[in-house]
């Protein structure tokens, strides 16, 4: 069977939100991780910094970076297609949609600026 | 002459044949000037298989009873030409989705239309036909939000390109908030509250990702997503006034 109503921006939208989300439940473990050992004490935080800071951990903390403020920007256009008034039928802020992208690849630039 | 070589261009076609098992059956019909995929249906009826089961009956997109998934996104037949979605010659036409199948194209839209009634679509009018009809400024806020929503025609092209409705069979789907929608807007209906709990419990409008499937495909031009956006909103004004008395 084919079946494809799924190409259009909206979906792209939907499944950029849910997936950074999925993206961000995976990362709070770890999160939490580093942050019980650095309450342990120092000498396991130091050896979880030194793990992060190997090259290929710091392109998975972009890839991160990149997803968390995508789900960010696409969250918040949800919100304002659920409260904010509707300007017509077809006002489905797709400018959101490109804003929001452009906003997380531009934080995931300073990221790099920032690790580099 | 130029009318064999028009008649010689031929699409193929190849139509969902079965129920839930089946299979793609290829038919050649010949390619005309202004022709519909409802027009090639009906050829492939009447001269290659005159047991192909499908719905219409308006044929010029007032009725909504011919709509089928061509090329995989499900759309009104009747109002759609073939030289807008044909590809390399060929047209592929199935049953809408998210709804039992009856035979070959046609479908049972029963639960479709139960979830019309089960999101609170039935007016329920405050005057009797014995006084006088309410006046409604056609320039209110009100009357807008129902007025963006009033012309469906039930054709459940929304509720098939729904990924929601596939998901979760208890959601209302797309037409029948849009219709809660639009009588939530209506100052003549009686019961705005019981409507609101209606269109809002389970599989209700909170079932609703905001996919936009509905509103991409919408024949008319209609966003369910507006209107399911607008009960999201009345329900939470509702939640937090509630909570304020």
């Amino acid at each position: 069977m084919r079946h494809s109503p799924r190409r259009h921006r909206n979906y792209v939208a939907f499944l950029g939100h849910r997936l950074s989300g999925i993206a961000l439940a995976i990362f709070l473990p770890f999160h939490f991780l580093a942050l019980g050992l650095a309450l342990e004490g120092a000498g396991s935080f130091d050896a979880f910094l030194a793990f992060a800071d190997i090259p290929l951990v710091k392109m998975a903390e972009w890839g991160l970076v990149v997803l968390l403020a995508l789900h960010l920007f696409f969250g918040l256009r949800i919100l304002v297609l659920e409260f904010m008034p509707w300007r017509s039928d077809a006002d489905d802020r797709a400018g959101l949609i490109g804003w929001g992208a452009g906003g997380a690849l531009a934080l995931g630039l300073v990221f790099l600026l920032g690790v580099f | 002459m130029s009318t064999t070589a028009e008649t010689e261009k031929t699409i193929w076609v190849h139509i969902w044949r079965g129920k839930d098992e089946g299979r793609h059956v290829s038919y050649e019909v010949p390619a005309r000037e202004n022709q519909t995929v409802l027009d090639l249906v009906t050829e492939v009826q009447r001269y290659h298989e005159p047991a192909l089961a499908y719905r219409f009956a308006c044929r010029v997109g007032v009725c909504g009873s011919c709509a089928m998934t061509v090329n995989g996104r499900p759309r009104w037949t009747c109002r759609t030409h073939v030289k807008r979605v044909v590809e390399g010659g060929e047209i592929t036409i199935e049953p809408l989705r998210n709804m039992p199948r009856i035979k070959d194209l046609a479908c049972d839209m029963g639960e479709f239309f139960d979830k019309w009634q089960k999101a609170g679509g039935k007016f329920k009018g405050k005057a009797t036909r014995r006084e006088p009809p309410m006046a409604v400024d056609p320039e209110s806020r009100e009357r807008k939000n129902a007025d963006a929503g009033i012309e469906c025609i039930n054709c459940g092209v929304c509720y098939a390109a729904c990924d929601v409705v596939a998901w979760n069979k208890d959601y209302l789907g797309p037409a029948a908030l849009n219709r809660a929608w639009t009588l939530l807007n209506d100052e003549r209906h009686a019961d705005h509250a019981g409507l609101l709990e209606m269109a809002t419990s389970e599989g209700g409008c909170a079932s609703c990702h905001t996919q936009g499937n509905c509103m991409t495909h919408c024949p008319v031009g209609i966003s369910p997503t507006r209107s399911i956006a607008g009960i999201k909103k009345m329900s939470l004004v509702d939640l937090l006034r509630g909570r304020a008395r």
